[in-house]
């Protein structure tokens, strides 16, 4: 927001430009979908990142004499796992190796999709039809099947997670940046910045981007929900997150044999998941709409 | 531009996105770090093997000539050798294609039949209090993980209330409706919510639109309006959505194909990665990519069909 803020001239002109500023400082607290995901996204990382205020037990610590044990038995909230591990605690501490996981996987692709993205919509021509082919490519693959097989190949953990979905994940960040990119580069302050001599990639860095990025960050919330179901999925197959450590997939993927007996064992950490995603989805529409309203 | 025209152009136009879909699947195995060979057959394989292994994925020539290969083969229909199963890969798709295939339209048809009432009502009254939950309660639909409502569906609806068969393909068409309900459900859900928005966005510019007030100042009842005016004229863009996330629907399949046990390539993969048989994975992934392209130029083909104004030099 800064090469806004600093591109009017002196005192009368900002006016017009800072009112809607303001009106959308001042209405972000009313839009109620964006303060419901938020509040939600508050709980939920409380939950997760407060875990040791809300149980004393360890996720990791078996206790063999007392498998499956159902809700609130046994001073256990959720009841325990086959190994006899506490679920409230496991549910929590996997909450924060999920989260962490999903927020990291969104950088990359985030980063290197804004980079090629706003390479290809600046430049146009044989640089854009290149990125632009790739695209084409990539998206002609299911994200799930990608980035399953990409996890297969190159070997189970964090690390590969990270690269499979950065390999899948950018496209979207490049599609949006290059159609905005495409619009803005036509605006006064573009071909004023290109008149002054500034160099390409300072005027993409320091002009364009900070103009353009704001509906890839809303995309961004939409897009950690997808990459918590890739990594809760991967979890699932056993592709993802490694045993002993917490994680909701795995949890699901455990529980499942004993669905009919202990219910909670799988769907609490589903309900985990559906309710994480809603959260993030109300933040990106409510940012959407704040965005919608700010602009029109 | 005629439509013939369009249906060839649309068709070069593949060419390279199929030759770029080739490229990836077949450098998936450069992408094995170390000797792919000995990774994929595991540490203590003996070298005779390893080289044998090296021989069929002909890793131990050029890389070039490697996909020169590789195209050779495919071109012939030859998709390689099961490194599990010992059989052709082809045969091993083949077989397991027609389960995939129904499960994904089985899919569409119900998110469709999901989505359109859905979306109708909401629209029907906007910022109304149908309006918010028909927005709302779809997101959560966003976030639900495929392999988990399979599950509840499965131990609900299969296990305690026995509504329908747990898991398989069934048998004739009456046998894959009733066996494929479940799964084709599970995959429907992932779709509805995107189907919904982009329906109920449509629906709501259309109402806008000079002919409706037109239909309304004639006095047409809002039902009739609702599904004759509005809901024909709304459907095209999301046609266009259903296309564009046609890839997402196919990825879904994937791992509710496993859960319900559906014998589709979708399992075959995950078989296939258990198995660590990888020219079956990579046979898979390529049959999923040119899956995706020609279901992209069917949708572009049903978007001529239905709406009579798009014009064919696009």
């Amino acid at each position: 927001m800064s090469a806004v803020s600093a591109a009017p001239a002196p005192a009368p002109a900002p006016a017009p430009a800072a009112a809607p500023v303001r009106a959308r400082r001042a209405r972000w607290y009313r839009q109620p979908t964006l303060m419901a995901g938020l509040v939600l996204l508050a709980i939920i990382l409380f939950m997760c990142y407060g875990a040791p205020l809300l149980t004393t037990f360890n996720p990791d610590t078996q206790n063999l004499l007392q498998p499956l044990l159902g809700v609130g038995q046994g001073g256990h909230l959720l009841g325990t796992d086959q190994e006899g591990r506490d679920t409230f605690a496991r549910l929590l501490y996997g909450g924060q190796v999920d989260l962490r996981v999903a927020v990291i996987a969104v950088i990359f692709p985030f980063i290197l999709g804004t980079i090629l993205g706003s390479l290809a919509g600046y430049f146009g021509g044989w640089v854009d039809a290149i990125i632009m082919r790739i695209i084409d490519i990539v998206v002609a693959f299911p994200f799930f099947v990608l980035v399953i097989a990409l996890v297969f190949v190159l070997g189970t953990g964090e690390k590969s997670i990270y690269i499979a979905i950065t390999a899948v994940g950018w496209v979207s960040y490049a599609r949006i940046t290059r159609g905005e990119i495409t619009v803005a580069k036509r605006q006064e302050y573009v071909l004023a910045a290109q008149s002054g001599g500034l160099s390409s990639l300072r005027i993409i860095g320091r002009h364009l981007l900070p103009n353009v990025v704001t509906q890839s960050i809303v995309y961004a919330m939409s897009d950690i929900v997808q990459d918590i179901l890739a990594i809760v999925t991967l979890s699932y197959l056993g592709l993802g997150i490694q045993p002993p450590t917490p994680d909701w997939g795995t949890m699901i993927s455990a529980g499942q044999n004993f669905l009919t007996t202990q219910w909670q064992l799988t769907t609490i950490p589903g309900l985990a998941v559906v309710i994480t995603g809603l959260a993030l989805s109300l933040v990106g529409d409510g940012l959407a709409d704040l965005l919608r309203t700010g602009t029109s | 531009m005629g439509r013939m025209s369009f249906v060839l152009r649309r068709l070069v136009l593949l060419v390279p996105t199929a030759v770029g879909v080739t490229i990836i699947t077949f450098f998936m195995v450069h992408l094995i770090p170390g000797n792919p060979a000995v990774t994929i057959l595991g540490q203590r394989a003996n070298p005779t093997t390893v080289a044998a292994l090296d021989g069929q994925l002909g890793l131990n020539q050029p890389l070039i000539e490697q996909y020169w290969l590789f195209i050779d083969r495919l071109l012939h229909g030859n998709l390689g050798q099961s490194l599990y199963y010992g059989v052709p890969v082809s045969g091993l798709i083949t077989s397991r294609l027609p389960a995939t295939l129904w499960l994904l339209c089985y899919a569409a048809v119900i998110a469709v039949a999901i989505s359109v009432p859905l979306a109708t009502l909401a629209a029907s009254r906007k910022d109304a209090v149908r309006d918010h939950v028909v927005r709302v309660v779809p997101l959560l639909g966003l976030g639900m993980p495929a392999f988990w409502l399979g599950l509840i569906l499965q131990t609900w609806l299969g296990v305690k209330v026995r509504l329908f068969p747990v898991t398989g393909y069934g048998q004739g068409f009456t046998g894959h409706l009733r066996s494929m309900f479940l799964p084709a459900l599970t995959v429907a859900v992932a779709l509805c919510p995107v189907l919904i928005r982009s329906l109920r966005a449509s629906m709501l510019g259309v109402l806008g639109a000079e002919f409706v007030t037109t239909a309304r100042a004639k006095g047409v009842p809002t039902p009739r309006l609702l599904v004759r005016h509005v809901l024909r004229n709304a459907v095209i863009p999301a046609v266009t959505v259903l296309g564009i996330n046609i890839g997402y629907l196919i990825g879904g399949t994937l791992i509710v194909e496993q859960v319900f046990a559906v014998p589709g390539i979708g399992s075959l993969m995950i078989e296939a990665i258990f198995e660590r048989d990888f020219t079956v994975i990579q046979s898979v992934a390529l049959v999923y990519g040119v899956l995706v392209v020609l279901v992209n130029l069917l949708t572009d083909m049903a978007y001529v069909a239905l709406d009579p104004r798009v014009r064919f030099d696009a």
